[in-house]
């Protein structure tokens, strides 16, 4: 509540202090205050995708550098462990590059498709609940039968269709250089159903309550009705999915490049430096398989605790 | 009282509302529903139109129907609906929006729901006011602290920035109004709108209802099932059974000398504090089902003065006393009358 006489129009400095202060109160803050676990992760989570982001200010290594890169220090384990060099914490893998920078690097490109991947469920999802559950009728009725049908394949092997079927039409030789924008579409595209059910329903509640009736009378448009009025009411059960998703999303992407049809070692994702380095775990490189795995452990671990708890603490039945 | 001052829908000012003949049907695989039949009335400036009747009477459905807000597979399938003495039952879909939206506001029996929670309601009002009249911010926001004030919120100034789950389910009903009452409509229609309140809130945001005709000269529909809110409130009562008007007239002939069947039995099922509880009269029987209307007379099966042509020919409304009522029983022109 603002002091009596404020200015009338209140600037959008005003606006986000008063979200601040009331962010301060909330009870999502106080949940997570009291959750030992939920912190933990945050931590984790946090200190994982800072460090992903900001590999190329931290990582002691270029491992793109060829020139820095020497097969001289090809194989060697870990600094604690005998014939290990300090210089390479974690170890170097067959071409001599430091595996802890590798994984820096390769964690940024696995969050960059996780988020992207995302991004692109979340925006195609949204939309696609929104219209069927707002405009009803037959376009309900085609959008859901998509989903449906979409249900009914594991979303891994939609993303190795859609994946097979876009690089076929782009030209054999450059499908590297397209690999990034491929891998994010297919494992977005393949994840869309969830949010759009879920916004359909919601969109389905809210268009039956009566602001939304009262809007309608005042003779607000449709598209207003949706943008301002039913699709904030959804975002709620949207951010938990999209953090959920958002484990789910670096999972798939480190699938399909485990697979071989992700990305390329040139532009390596955890999953990646996991396949690569899996054909060497019995020849005794563990260093080069282990790291990565317990980089995408701790990250999907940590961000699938997060969303875990955040549909808790925005769940009414729960609190 | 004062209410007996309000000029009636028989006086020269020409009516806000007048619906005639309207018919409402639902068409659906398993054949047509007509939910209102043949349904007429008028509201004249200043006046408030109160509408009873038992669940499922067409109560809402008429309101829905003046405000555009019929769901599908219901539509509209005869009769006019004129604002102002201009139709609006069939004008194209945009100009539709524009009309109710400033000349017709809505109150919905549940304050909860009403307001968007997501929004302050301040920005809710400023956003309805900026719909329709050409204000600049400023004026919006001063006008919208204006209707607060008018409909009793205390400090508006500090308050317009608040979220609705900040307020109390009557101040929140308050706010409802307020935000019916953005664009100055001519006609307000409340649906239920003091249903889900207690009975002290009840009191006051009727008296705050009634100040809008006597004030502004806002003609009201007040949809609602309590007598005792009709009694308060209304000038005018039309009384509905099975999607027909049975009876209308002013309230307190129809409360102390109702003509229809259906409005005697209704109000002796009205308890009246110092009365002893087991005199309350019930009417034997429910109403019909949409599917399963009787021919002539919706009421016949459970009328206790039915007639022979009450079985086979529908009455229309007749004079009867200062009111008008669907029953042949007020038919002298005939000389069947009982």
């Amino acid at each position: 509540m603002s002091a009596p006489d404020v200015d009338t129009t209140r600037g959008f400095l005003g606006r986000t202090r008063d979200i601040f202060a009331r962010m301060g109160r909330h009870d999502l803050w106080l949940s997570f205050r009291s959750k030992p676990v939920v912190i933990v992760a945050a931590i984790v989570a946090g200190v994982l995708i800072l460090s992903a982001l900001a590999a190329p200010l931290i990582a002691p290594h270029d491992p793109y550098d060829m020139a820095s890169v020497s097969l001289l220090y090809a194989e060697l384990p870990p600094a604690w462990v005998d014939g290990g060099d300090p210089a390479f914490p974690l170890g170097t893998d067959l071409q001599g590059r430091d595996m802890l920078s590798t994984i820096l690097y390769g964690s940024r490109t696995s969050i960059l498709v996780g988020a992207a991947a995302v991004a692109l469920s979340l925006v195609l999802g949204v939309a696609a609940g929104l219209v069927a559950g707002y405009g009803g009728g037959v376009v309900d009725s085609v959008l859901m039968r998509i989903a449906d049908i979409q249900l009914t394949f594991p979303a891994i092997l939609i993303a190795l269709l859609f994946d097979g079927v876009v690089s076929a039409i782009f030209s054999h030789g450059s499908s590297d250089q397209y690999a990034l924008l491929v891998i994010i579409l297919a494992i977005g595209v393949s994840n869309w159903v969830l949010f759009a059910r879920v916004v359909r329903s919601s969109t389905l509640v809210e268009k039956g309550k009566d602001y939304v009736k009262a809007a309608r009378v005042t003779g607000v448009s449709s598209l207003a009705i949706l943008l301002k009025h039913i699709l904030p009411n959804t975002l709620g059960p949207v951010l938990v999915i999209a953090t959920i998703n958002l484990a789910l999303a670096i999972l798939g992407e480190a699938t399909l490049s485990f697979l071989g049809v992700g990305l390329p070692p040139t532009q390596p994702s955890l999953g990646t430096l996991i396949r690569i380095g899996n054909e060497y775990l019995f020849s005794g490189a563990w260093w080069m398989t282990i790291f990565p795995g317990v980089t995408l452990i701790l990250l999907v671990l940590s961000v699938n605790l997060l969303g875990d708890w955040l549909r808790d603490a925005l769940n009414p039945k729960l609190r | 009282m004062q209410r007996d001052q309000q000029p009636r829908s028989d006086a020269a000012a020409p009516p806000i509302l007048e619906v005639r003949n309207l018919v409402v049907a639902f068409h659906g695989l398993a054949g047509t529903l007509r939910a209102l039949d043949d349904v007429s009335f008028s509201i004249a400036p200043g006046e408030i139109l109160g509408v009873v009747g038992e669940s499922g009477a067409g109560k809402s459905l008429t309101g829905a129907a003046v405000i555009g807000l019929l769901e599908r597979p219901g539509r509209i399938d005869g009769g006019e609906i004129l604002l102002a003495g201009r139709r609006i039952d069939n004008l194209p879909h945009a100009q539709m929006r524009k009309v109710r939206g400033r000349e017709i506001g809505a109150i919905f029996q549940d304050p909860l729901t009403s307001l968007n929670p997501l929004l302050t309601v301040g920005e809710q009002l400023t956003e309805t006011i900026a719909t329709h009249l050409a204000l600049s911010a400023k004026a919006a926001r001063a006008r919208a602290v204006e209707l607060l004030a008018e409909v009793g919120i205390p400090a508006p100034a500090n308050r317009i920035d608040d979220y609705p789950h900040h307020f109390s389910g009557g101040m929140r009903q308050r706010v409802v109004i307020a935000l019916a009452l953005c664009a100055n409509p001519k006609l307000v229609i409340a649906d239920e709108p003091t249903t889900a309140l207690d009975v002290s809130v009840q009191a006051q945001i009727l008296e705050l209802i009634r100040r809008l005709g006597r004030e502004h000269g806002t003609a009201v529909m007040l949809i609602t099932h309590d007598m005792g809110v009709i009694a308060e409130t209304a000038d005018r009562v039309a009384v509905m059974y099975a999607g027909r008007v049975a009876e209308i007239g002013p309230t307190r002939e129809i409360i102390e000398t109702p003509h229809h069947p259906y409005t005697v039995g209704l109000m002796g099922s009205v308890p009246v504090i110092g009365e002893d509880a087991e005199d309350l009269v019930q009417i034997d029987g429910s109403m019909p089902r949409l599917n399963a209307i009787p021919p002539g007379c919706a009421f016949n099966p459970r009328c206790g003065e039915v007639m022979g042509r009450c079985l086979s020919q529908r009455p229309g409304l007749m004079p009867a006393g200062r009111s008008q009522a669907a029953c042949w029983l007020m038919d002298t022109v005939t000389g069947d009358a009982a």
